[in-house]
């Protein structure tokens, strides 16, 4: 019987609407009990939380590690330590693999090499069609049976309307959530920057938010159709959130995510052809920015992810369109949610949730909360602690990252994967 | 944003990239040193020895015949060795990395990368990445800027011209694609004309083409109306295969200019283009070899403008003794 006694923290679970100073306790892996010892609790680590905030593992809808088929980029071992050390727990692994996730084989064997990075919780997402090449539907039953949690097309193109809509009414049949980010490849034409100001001025290829707009339409109208559970990716725009509030309100099952990123930079911030800012969807503009915070806030986005992809620095090294887009950023999920509660944007509680029980909520997984009996996945975080990143603190392959050298404020100081500490710092 | 990239630390110029970021005074500078190089009685440019010893590379990622040559022509007039890389049918057909040429071409010590690139922003990749004493000179970056081309240009324009700030500018075409007219608008404005006005089909235009500080119209006839100076952008053949427009001959009718729309425009207005031209596409050739023509005079003015940039840049990042 392995006991852990969080001491004295400020726990905040927007799931059982806690927020308050209090002790949690936790035998076997397991939350044995909040505020009071259960009997015969005798703790074998006591891990001292007084002035910190203690909340659920932190769970991400979409993150690349980059095994299989791109290790110059991350590892597992690389990317699972800088998302323990990000305080996430639970990650959702897109399809875009190589070889893809379009096998059980595959699922089985990512399976295997998380639970030899000693980070089990990986779930990966199954590809929607074989080799992601949007023609033929993948083995999304065997997939769900080898442990893949949703079907994705990651981002890539679904050759046609008909072949979109047969996919959704397959994972339907098997109860298969269905995550998509919706992008018309047509409209989208290579582009590599929001199609605006700063783009013209630049000479940038450019993507239209229709591009975004025009797909997110199509596709709730399939969801209509057939009735598939859809959740939204990486929304970047003032119309998108529109127009998943319309169907919410009409009804729709649906959800939406943001990539937290989108909710602190827009084209305004692009230092000229640095390619760290070379992200796909493109950062939009502050209007966009705004209402994408706004949608956060008023729960029509249900959750925040990090989008994490490590790159290499050869894959950033070149003009800016030819550069690979995509940025590091897991272990900056934390403090730019902080930041959002700082700048008023949210409240700690709807940061805290957005990250936690609301991904759980999606994934319909018994986490995302501190629930006496549930798995102790615990993120333990001091949010005054700055830090800056840098090749010390930072745990990712790829530096990545915007705000590479810049201070951040607040970090997490331990992370508990049922009940296992997987970080601390 | 700011491009200070361009700058030494006194504040003189040592790439030049785009034309966003110099001031009009550093325009200017550029043109009166131009001027300079140009014999006044006869137009010759004689070979002075300012950059002697110096080695320029010219990096041309994508073809190009009279910008390369004009880059060529002024650094042999600037007395510096030149060396002609042409890397569309060279070393990155090979697999190299654009980043490794360029380092491959420092060990050769050289002083100046002269560049011409097919993505935007390829110009200020090589000069965020080069050693500091090289010195780079953006010849054309994909749809971004084609600086020298703005300078030559507006040196050409203040040889018929006295007075920018009274000036109204047409630049007609696929402004869209091209870094030409970016850095026309630039250059333009600031140097202080009254108007630069784009006059395309919206198909032809970037999105939000009025933040880069210009009127618009999609009528050649309305928009040719007071103006002093009549750009036409070339208009590439590709253009008619990705459905931005019908046929070259529809495009004439709308767009090309002819004699009788250029009457619209102000009596002494002049005709400019980058080239190369196509004839009965953008231009009648009665207009391109007309009297208001200034097209060949571009070509000519590129030596001197270049040969300015050159010794300007080369002489401010540390290399001239």
């Amino acid at each position: 019987m392995t006991h852990i006694h969080i001491k004295h923290g400020r726990i905040i679970d927007p799931a059982n609407k806690i927020d308050g100073v209090g002790d949690i306790y936790i035998v076997d892996g397991n939350i044995a009990a909040i505020s009071n010892p259960p009997a015969g609790f005798k703790a074998d680590t006591v891990i001292d939380a007084t002035d910190k905030i203690v909340c659920a593992g932190f769970i991400d809808l979409s993150t690349r590690l980059r095994d299989m088929g791109h290790s110059r980029k991350g590892t597992f071992k690389s990317e699972t330590r800088a998302a323990a050390s990000a305080g996430v727990t639970t990650l959702c692994l897109q399809p875009d693999t190589r070889p893809a996730m379009d096998i059980a084989s595959i699922a089985e064997y990512i399976k295997d090499l998380a639970e030899k990075a000693d980070y089990p919780q990986i779930y990966p997402i199954a590809a929607l069609t074989q080799k992601l090449e949007g023609i033929e539907l993948s083995s999304m039953l065997s997939l769900k049976q080898a442990g893949c949690i949703a079907v994705s097309n990651a981002n890539f193109p679904i050759k046609n309307l008909l072949i979109l809509r047969r996919a959704m009414e397959y994972a339907a049949s098997h109860d298969l959530l269905f995550i998509y980010r919706p992008n018309d490849f047509s409209l989208s034409n290579k582009g590599c920057a929001h199609e605006g100001a700063v783009a013209t001025r630049y000479g940038l290829p450019s993507i239209p938010e229709a591009a975004e707009t025009i797909a997110l339409a199509q596709c709730l109208e399939l969801a209509g159709l057939t009735g598939c559970r859809v959740h939204f990716g990486q929304l970047s725009c003032k119309r998108s959130v529109i127009k998943i509030h319309q169907a919410k309100k009409y009804g729709l099952n649906v959800s939406a995510d943001v990539a937290m990123h989108q909710l602190h930079l827009s084209e305004n911030d692009i230092t000229p052809f640095d390619s760290a800012y070379h992200v796909i969807p493109p950062l939009r503009t502050e209007a966009d920015k705004k209402y994408l915070r706004q949608g956060l806030a008023n729960g029509t986005i249900n959750s925040l992810c990090s989008d994490h992809q490590p790159h290499d620095l050869d894959a950033k090294l070149a003009a800016f369109p030819e550069t690979e887009s995509g940025m590091s950023s897991l272990e900056t999920l934390l403090p730019l949610m902080l930041k959002l509660v700082a700048q008023r944007a949210i409240s700690l509680e709807q940061g805290i949730a957005a990250l936690t029980h609301q991904p759980a909520q999606i994934l319909r997984l018994p986490s995302g909360a501190l629930t006496v009996g549930l798995s102790a996945d615990v993120c333990i975080f001091d949010p005054e602690l700055t830090w800056q990143i840098n090749s010390d603190t930072w745990q990712s392959r790829g530096v990545n990252t915007p705000f590479w050298g810049q201070t951040m404020k607040g970090r997490v100081t331990h992370t508990l994967q049922a009940g296992r500490m997987i970080f601390s710092l | 944003m700011t491009h200070n990239i361009q700058l030494n630390s006194e504040g003189k110029l040592k790439h030049f990239l785009t034309i966003e970021g110099f001031d009009k005074a550093l325009l200017t500078e550029i043109l009166d040193t131009a001027a300079s190089f140009v014999n006044p009685v006869d137009g010759q440019i004689k070979k002075v020895p300012l950059l002697r010893g110096k080695t320029i590379v010219n990096l041309f990622f994508e073809n190009s015949t009279r910008t390369r040559t004009t880059f060529e022509l002024a650094a042999k007039r600037l007395s510096a060795d030149v060396l002609n890389m042409n890397i569309a049918t060279s070393a990155t057909s090979k697999g190299e990395s654009l980043l490794d040429t360029i380092r491959n071409l420092e060990a050769m010590f050289v002083d100046m990368f002269v560049v011409r690139h097919a993505m935007s922003g390829a110009a200020h990749f090589i000069a965020q990445q080069t050693a500091p004493h090289i010195s780079v000179i953006n010849a054309g970056d994909g749809q971004h800027a084609h600086p020298t081309q703005a300078m030559l240009d507006m040196f050409t324009i203040r040889q018929h011209k006295a007075d920018f700030s009274k000036l109204r500018v047409a630049i007609i075409g696929d402004i869209l694609h091209s870094r030409v007219a970016r850095s026309e608008i630039q250059a333009l404005n600031t140097l202080g004309v009254a108007e630069v006005r784009v006059i395309a089909p919206k198909t032809l235009l970037p999105a939000k083409v009025e933040t880069l500080g210009v009127t618009v119209s999609h009528n050649l006839t309305e928009g040719l109306q007071d103006m002093d100076v009549v750009m036409m952008l070339r208009l590439q053949k590709e253009r008619m295969i990705s459905a931005l427009l019908p046929n070259e001959n529809e495009y004439f009718k709308c767009f090309g200019l002819t004699e009788e729309k250029l009457k619209i425009a102000k009596p002494d207005a002049i005709v400019m283009h980058p080239g190369p031209i196509n004839r009965g596409v953008e231009i009648d050739s009665k207009v391109a070899d007309g009297k208001q023509s200034v097209i060949l005079q571009q070509v000519s003015n590129g030596i001197a403008v270049r040969m300015a940039i050159m010794a300007m840049a080369m002489q401010h990042n540390g290399a001239m003794a």
